[in-house]
């Protein structure tokens, strides 16, 4: 081979500079956002509504200006190689942050200050923000809590979560006589609660078993059909459960013995103080169970199964124990919400809500109670805000879900605030160590 | 016996839905395959060709009026392959944006999960915002007259287009993947990615194939769904579950077993429909999911892509 034929052996297509693919990258960005902000709705008749007036509008200018300047900063800095420098300069600093922020005696400070906050503050708010608190941040953080330990402790995906929670409610609904289906005796919700945990327990592990022996990946979406099932029971089954009007006149939750007498009403604050209580008591066990054997045995699970196998850990039963306990939890806060709004239908639990609250555990941290509480309680207040300001349409929040669910994974897979465990899990599992949850087919074989 | 008394009456619309289920089960045990992903965007996918089907018929056919002739087979094919390209589109950007980032990090499986469930529900809504959340019917591209009466069930033009359509398409996937470079590639990459990248199959392109061969399917699925029933936002959710079903049913990660399951799990739901309300039916695709898992976790053909396609 001569030198002169070398050059065509290798040429290769001419390729257009990565930069600019970036730059369109970005620019595409900017208009996707500028569609997303936008506070129409497209209808039947005219569907190009939304992209003619937000495509069409001065907004995508600044947009499509943003997104150029977020890209022009980003090549500098890729070019100078700033992040190396610094992340070299902060390394000192985030490791201070990480050790007082992941150690014990923060964690309990935090809860400590949140729960003092969580006493104080709302005596100040407006009734508005109190009712939000109640029906929106008290709940979704209770069931956040639930759903950690499945998904950040034990390393499984449930998206039927929010199925126990209607579960849980309606087992209130039966209870106090307001459903078709009358009860052989009436109960006191605090004495529901119990109940509803047990039943939800049951109806975990009847769900879990067939799915759980074999691939945990499986439960996903075994658990999504589940909660489809759930809601078609809700809506067809009349008879028992009302259809889709639901059960009305769900009493509040009232005291009567030792002589001590109170009774819950529509007032916000009481109920505001019953759920902190009932949180207080879940982030304590919860806690505890976190650092005993079985929280134990779940980060052995996550970190290496087939070794946890082998060192006698009886993964299936672990794997379930979790499910379990997150179902009973959501069945838990089921009856709390069924009481605290007075009437239920199926039209309050629909599947989308499963992952809405996925996306609060996610984003705060799974795996991190602190992260967890933060978390939900911040992505269930911020759209509150937003929504009675006009600034979002109740609508496109799941949209805006969906998008932090993929952003969060992409750039953040630990979350806002991470455990300091489940941190180094994700990392050694980007170097090929682990796999930090439990999805694959458990090495028990199929039991 | 209430399953024999109307069987031939149920059994062609189960055909015409399983051969649907199948199309887009394809999709679903493809990504498994090569992956080992729950793609639940899979049925964003499938969306998507419904409404680029929509769209690109309603713009051809003018209010009112049926075509016929040369006209109805012209916009049929233009709807098929606009929704088939779309979904394409569609599954590969997916792959791009929000799949491949994870893969070069080696994200645990269940951070894949989650991304996936995310995109599926931005896209979902996103379009539910862009379009409006209303059903829509795709206009009528050829008169849905009755062919043939089959033991006293009639069967119309548009099941067998989509029966037709469907089958050919599956051959079409069947050949590839068993006789084209493109189809080894799948299946090395399938069997163990690792060595297959040591042999030289680019992986990276391979999976990018497979998402939009995958897409391709779900796309055209999407608009044969959509001139079968109609158009909405959040159509993609229980088919997709359905077809998720008919993966497992048939052993995910095979593709023979994807078609089998598909067709199956239709005729199943729809036939069981002369034993039950109507209202019921969804369930049945969700029972057969739990009873496979429990007595044959494997599926009917067995699992591997790689052994068994």
């Amino acid at each position: 081979m001569t030198v002169g034929e070398l050059p065509l052996a290798v040429r290769r297509p001419r390729r257009i500079d990565p930069r600019w693919l970036r730059l369109g990258g970005w620019l595409v960005l900017g208009a996707l956002l500028c569609v997303m902000t936008s506070t129409e709705e497209g209808t039947p008749s005219d569907h190009w509504l939304v992209v003619r007036t937000a495509l069409g509008s001065t907004k995508l200018i600044g947009w499509l200006l943003a997104g150029a300047i977020v890209w022009a900063l980003l090549e500098v800095w890729r070019a100078r190689g700033l992040g190396t420098v610094v992340s070299g300069r902060t390394a000192g600093v985030r490791g201070r942050w990480h050790e007082i922020t992941g150690g014990r005696r923060a964690h309990w400070l935090f809860l400590g200050i949140a729960a003092v906050a969580a006493i104080v503050i709302p005596q100040f708010l407006s009734e508005f923000y109190q009712r939000v608190l109640v029906d929106q941040v008290a709940v979704f953080v209770l069931l956040a809590v639930g759903l950690n330990v499945v998904v950040g402790w034990a390393g499984l995906l449930d998206l039927g979560y929010v199925a126990f929670f209607a579960i849980g409610a309606y087992t209130a609904g039966y209870f106090t006589r307001a459903l078709p289906v009358k009860p052989p005796f009436h109960l006191n919700p605090f004495v529901i609660l119990p109940v509803a945990v047990v039943v939800c327990l049951v109806a975990g592990l009847l769900l879990g078993a067939p799915t759980l022996r074999l691939r945990g990946d499986y439960l996903a979406i075994v658990t999504l059909g589940f909660h489809e099932i759930v809601q078609l029971f809700l809506v067809n089954k009349n008879n028992w459960t009302g259809g889709n009007q639901g059960a009305f006149g769900i009493p509040h939750f009232s005291i009567n013995i030792f002589g001590i007498h109170y009774q819950w009403t529509l007032a916000s604050l009481p109920y505001w103080y019953l759920f902190i209580a009932m949180l207080a008591v879940l982030v304590f066990l919860f806690d505890r169970l976190e650092h005993s054997k079985v929280g134990r045995s779940w980060t052995a699970i996550r970190e290496d199964e087939v070794a946890a196998a082998a060192n006698g850990v009886p993964t299936v039963k672990y794997k379930l124990m979790a499910f379990a306990i997150g179902a009973s939890t959501s069945g838990l806060s089921g009856v709390l919400y069924a009481s605290r709004i007075g009437y239920i239908n199926p039209a309050s639990f629909p599947v989308v809500l499963s992952i809405t609250v996925l996306s609060y555990v996610i984003f705060g941290g799974m795996g991190s109670l602190v992260g967890v509480i933060v978390g939900a309680a911040l992505l269930t207040f911020l759209p509150a805000v937003f929504q009675e300001q006009n600034i979002v349409r109740q609508e496109d929040i799941p949209m805006w879900i969906g998008a932090i669910l993929v952003v969060m994974m992409i750039f953040r897979s630990q979350g806002l605030i991470p455990s300091r465990r489940r941190r180094r899990e994700l990392g050694l599992a980007a170097q090929g160590v682990s796999d930090a949850d439990a999805m694959s087919e458990t090495p028990e074989g199929r039991a | 016996m209430c399953l024999t008394q109307h069987f031939w009456q149920f059994l062609v619309p189960g055909i015409t839905l399983g051969s649907l289920y199948a199309l887009i089960a394809i999709g679903y045990t493809l990504v498994y395959g090569v992956l080992q992903l729950i793609n639940f965007a899979h049925s964003e996918v499938f969306m998507t060709g419904g409404f680029a089907g929509l769209f690109i018929t309603q713009a051809l056919v003018t209010a009112g009026l049926t075509p016929h002739g040369a006209d109805s087979v012209l916009y049929t094919v233009t709807g098929l392959v606009g929704g088939a390209v779309f979904g394409a589109v569609v599954a590969f950007l997916l792959e791009r944006v929000a799949y491949r980032p994870l893969r070069r990090r080696n994200a645990p499986r269940l951070v894949y999960l989650i991304t996936a469930i995310g995109a599926s529900l931005f896209l979902s809504n996103l379009a539910g915002k862009l379009f409006g959340r209303d059903r829509t019917n795709i206009p009528e591209l050829y008169a849905n007259d009755v062919v043939f009466t089959l033991f006293g069930a009639q069967v119309r033009v548009q099941q067998l287009v989509i029966i037709g359509t469907a089958l050919a398409m599956m051959l079409l996937l069947d050949t590839v993947v068993n006789r084209s470079k493109l189809g080894a590639g799948i299946r090395a990459v399938a069997q163990d990615a690792q060595t297959a990248s040591l042999m030289g199959v680019n992986i990276n392109r391979v999976i990018s194939q497979t998402f939009v061969i995958g897409g391709l399917l779900g796309g055209a699925a999407g608009f044969l769904f959509g001139s079968y029933l109609n158009v909405h936002y959040q159509m993609g959710f229980l088919p997709g579950i359905k077809a998720f079903a008919a993966a497992v049913l048939g052993g995910i990660g095979n593709i023979r077993g994807a078609m089998l399951g598909g067709l199956l799990l239709g005729i199943v739901e729809s036939v069981s429909q002369s034993c039950m309300s109507s209202q019921w039916i969804d369930v049945v695709a969700f029972v057969v999911l739990i009873l496979v898992l429990m007595f044959r976790p494997t599926g009917i053909l067995g699992q591997r892509l790689g052994r068994a396609a």
